[in-house]
């Protein structure tokens, strides 16, 4: 008779902590997704950039999603320089077929993977970028070559809507 | 206090608290004896305390997307009830909460009222409330100022202009609060840095007002000392941690009917217009929760003697534990201060009431006589009733219906024992 | 438990006063079935979309909305058009964008981000175009009257002759829901004004009630969320409470006093 008391109590107390527990875990929620992207920045998530006036070896920075993108008009020793890279050579293997669709065009987002720099343009080892925060370089395919970066610079999301104009995002 | 020795058993929790004894403090708060006869108007402190941290943690959120700038706070409301995630149950939290706050706290000072707990020994208890009281006040008028909406900006040109009434150095005073020669941004930065900060003071004072609490322990209905612990009390934990518990979760679903359901009721329509200081709207109006303080402004015609009474109003509340004259606590053995107290309420209900209506003819009218019985409650009625009102006999201990005769027997009894502790 | 059904019936009497001071200084407005009120509440999906086409055909050529983005055209629990109408209906505006590279501003079509293109660059502008009068914005406007939807749409029904005895300025008219009586705004809707793609007919009454329910989503676009969410936070708070009260009865039944 006692035994089963104290079963019924146990279960309805275990129940109480559990669904209290439940309640205490839905309204945290709301507290921390305040925090991610709202819906005006998810909004934003793409840019359009005419690029007709960037003539062969030029750099443009554009902003999206707050960080800098370069898109780069390579010349033919870049892109031939780019291309007779092996494979074996690299920190982070990726052939520069991958990274720039159109030979001509290299757009990726101007981070060092280090720690969140701005690489300078045409400055480094490779003749590609350099990270003045701790000496990461970067070739003319944005991939890493020497310093402590672990990967290359990432390429965003990207696709040509007509020959002048390059969405991102 | 009281409190047996507390020793941790496990050798790390010893060597812990005896270097910083926060276990010797979580077992005296959970072995807290508290009287066992409390009702239910005794749960409101834990719903306050419930109260404070909402509107704090809402608070703190709210703060993340608000921008205080002139011509940028309204926007930044609106993106928050917009795009923010989860931002409009955030702020209809925040805004229903300090309403929900008001309606917690004014049963706790009539609650106060009714069972005398403001009398010795619990003087300072009652006096940082009504610190607390003030600062919560000031607190909600500056958060109302926030959204820079019509009712916001005019509010805030009313109450600070308040000070005007200052001889001398009140237009001084206006200009220095405004930073300007009116409401304007930097009145709004800086009512945005105080209402961020009064928060924390309360919770302080909330802290000092449980440690004044737990000296003497807690009144309860019958109103008489008791030994603790006893078998009169109970410990606190579970039996008054699960009481208030319940009692909170009922005042969570009103909480959330407001919140899901009629989030804009308690506001006024006229704050979602954008301020501005051309227009003023044609009817200015406190949040509920000053109206009766606000009716008691409106009845007297002079300015000044309008702010003192508007004022004295609330200060007057510090110095009840010495107006109340009566050696008896609570109200159930003070037939005459029963019916006083209930006419107190609703003469404070007619305040509010006539606080909303505009103030003339008959409103105005209603609204003098309530606000002179205000004053006469507690600076005449009071004090008279004390010495003049026939008690009944008060029982000796809350578990024995024994009846300890006449008031005089229990006093001495109420001495005794406080000489024993 | 009695004191605490006393506490209990304090709270509806509290919720109950503050309704009806409320309405104690209301005219009596038109009545309609909303379908986003109560418990349940939710917009009318082909309401909200002919609704828009009232506001962008009628009401936007001088009230700016400007808290609302031609994304929201698509968001759940709004108008809910498909992504592409919705892009559709962007890009069918110009927005002015800028500045480019050589420091000029130019125009391009909207986009989902854009906000609402609004009538006029600036409040003085609006004012000087409408006589004085700044046409106000609508984003929150149903939540910036004291009689809500109901004030709107008797607003908008509400024109008429001004009886014998008012006179009125030139530029001002006699509407019996407006405060005053005196407006600024002409009799803005006729029937047939606008051709509804759905084949509803356009009558004043209906244009009202669409273009309303308009507005009351763009006052609150989570309306329908917040309902949702306000049904199962009560449900869940009654279900904990009935535990706890069981839970305490329990835990004091360990000691002889009644709870």
């Amino acid at each position: 008779m006692s035994e089963k008391k104290t079963n019924r109590r146990d279960f309805l107390f275990t129940a109480t902590y559990a669904v209290g527990a439940v309640g205490v875990g839905a309204t945290i929620w709301p507290m921390i997704d305040q925090m991610n992207p709202d819906a005006s920045v998810k909004a934003l998530a793409s840019t359009e950039v005419d690029v007709s006036a960037v003539n062969p070896g030029k750099t443009i920075t554009v902003l999206w999603r707050g960080k800098p993108v370069f898109i780069r008009r390579r010349t033919q020793d870049e892109i031939a320089e780019a291309r007779s890279v092996k494979l074996e050579e690299l920190k982070h293997p990726e052939s520069d077929e991958d990274r720039a669709k159109d030979p001509e065009w290299l757009v990726m987002l101007g981070v060092c993977t280090h720690l969140g720099c701005v690489p300078l343009d045409q400055k480094g080892d490779y003749n590609g970028w350099f990270c003045p925060c701790h000496g990461s370089h970067y070739d003319t395919s944005g991939r890493i070559r020497k310093g402590p970066a672990p990967t290359n610079m990432e390429i965003p999301k990207y696709e040509f809507v007509n020959s002048n104009t390059i969405k991102i995002g | 206090m009281s409190d047996h020795q507390y020793t941790p058993e496990s050798k790390f929790g010893k060597w812990f608290n005896d270097r910083l004894p926060l276990l010797t403090l979580a077992n005296h708060l959970t072995d807290y004896p508290t009287p066992k006869n409390l009702n239910y108007w005794w749960t409101f402190g834990g719903i306050l305390t419930f109260c404070l941290i909402t509107q704090i943690v809402t608070g703190l959120v709210l703060a993340m997307h608000y921008i205080a700038h002139a011509d940028m706070a309204f926007d930044s409301v609106e993106h928050i009830m917009r795009d923010v995630n989860y931002g409009w149950l955030i702020r209809y939290i925040h805004a229903n909460g300090a309403s929900m706050f008001f309606l917690a706290v004014y049963i706790h000072i009539f609650r106060s009222l009714f069972y005398g707990s403001y009398k010795a020994p619990r003087e300072i208890i009652w006096i940082i409330g009504i610190i607390i009281y003030l600062l919560m006040m000031a607190a909600a008028f500056m958060g109302y100022v926030l959204p820079w909406g019509q009712m916001s900006f005019w509010g805030a040109t009313v109450i600070t202009n308040l000070f005007s009434a200052i001889p001398l150095v009140g237009e001084g005073i206006v200009t220095w609060l405004w930073g300007g020669y009116s409401v304007d941004n930097p009145t709004l930065t800086r009512f945005f840095t105080l209402h961020y900060l009064i928060p924390f003071l309360i919770l302080g004072l909330v802290v000092l007002h449980i440690w004044a609490l737990h000296v003497p322990g807690n009144n309860n209905p019958v109103g008489i000392d008791i030994k603790k612990p006893s078998k009169d009390t109970v410990p606190f934990h579970p039996y008054i941690v699960i009481k208030d518990g319940f009692a909170l979760l009922m005042f969570m679903i009103v909480f959330a009917f407001f919140v899901f359901y009629t989030p804009n009721i308690l506001g006024h329509a006229d704050n979602y217009i954008e301020a501005d200081p051309l227009v003023t709207p044609a009817h200015i109006v406190p949040e509920w929760y000053l109206l009766p303080f606000y009716a008691i402004l409106r009845s007297v015609p002079d300015k000044l003697l309008g702010v003192v009474a508007m004022l004295s109003a609330i200060f007057i509340l510090a110095a009840l534990p010495w107006l109340d004259t009566s050696k008896i606590r609570s109200a159930v053995f003070r037939p005459l201060y029963r019916q006083f107290y209930w006419i107190l309420v609703a003469d404070v209900l007619i305040l509010g009431y006539v606080g909303a209506m505009p103030a003339e003819g008959l409103y105005l009218l209603i609204a003098r006589v309530a606000t002179a019985y205000y004053f006469l409650h507690f600076l005449v009625i009071l004090p008279v009733l004390g010495f003049r009102e026939k008690t009944l006999p008060i029982p000796l201990s809350i578990t024995e219906p024994v009846l300890g005769g006449s008031p005089n027997l229990a006093t001495a009894k109420n001495k005794e024992s406080s000489i024993i502790k | 438990m009695k004191n605490f059904l006393r506490i209990f019936y304090l709270f509806i009497l509290f919720s109950g006063v503050q309704s009806n001071s409320i309405a104690a200084e209301k005219i009596e407005y038109l009545k309609t079935d909303w379908s986003f009120k109560g418990l349940f509440g939710k917009f009318d999906r082909a309401a909200l979309q002919r609704g828009y086409q009232v506001y962008t055909e009628v009401c936007s050529s001088c009230h700016s909305m400007k808290y609302l983005s031609y994304r929201n055209l698509a968001q759940k629990g709004g108008p809910e058009f498909t992504e592409a109408q919705a892009k559709a209906i962007a890009a069918s505006f110009e927005v002015k964008d800028g500045p480019n590279a050589d420091g000029d501003m130019f125009t391009r079509p909207g986009k989902l981000s854009d906000k609402f293109v609004m009538p006029y660059e600036n409040v003085k502008a609006a004012q000087a175009a409408n006589g004085g009068a700044y046409p106000p914005d609508m984003s929150v406007l149903v939540k910036a009257r004291g009689g809500g939807v109901d004030y709107i749409y008797s607003l908008l029904q509400g024109y008429e002759d001004p009886p014998v005895g008012v006179t009125l300025d030139d530029g001002v008219y006699y509407n019996k829901y407006m405060y005053g009586n005196k407006i600024k705004m002409s009799n803005q809707l006729s029937d047939g004004l606008v051709e509804y793609s759905d084949g509803t007919n356009a009558t004043v009454e209906q244009m009202s009630k669409d273009v309303t329910t308009f507005l009351m989503w763009a006052a609150e676009p989570h309306l329908e969320a917040r309902h949702q969410m306000g049904f199962k936070a009560i449900i869940y708070l009654i279900i904990l409470t009935v535990l706890v009260y069981f839970s305490m009865k329990r835990i004091w039944s360990r000691i002889e006093t009644e709870v």
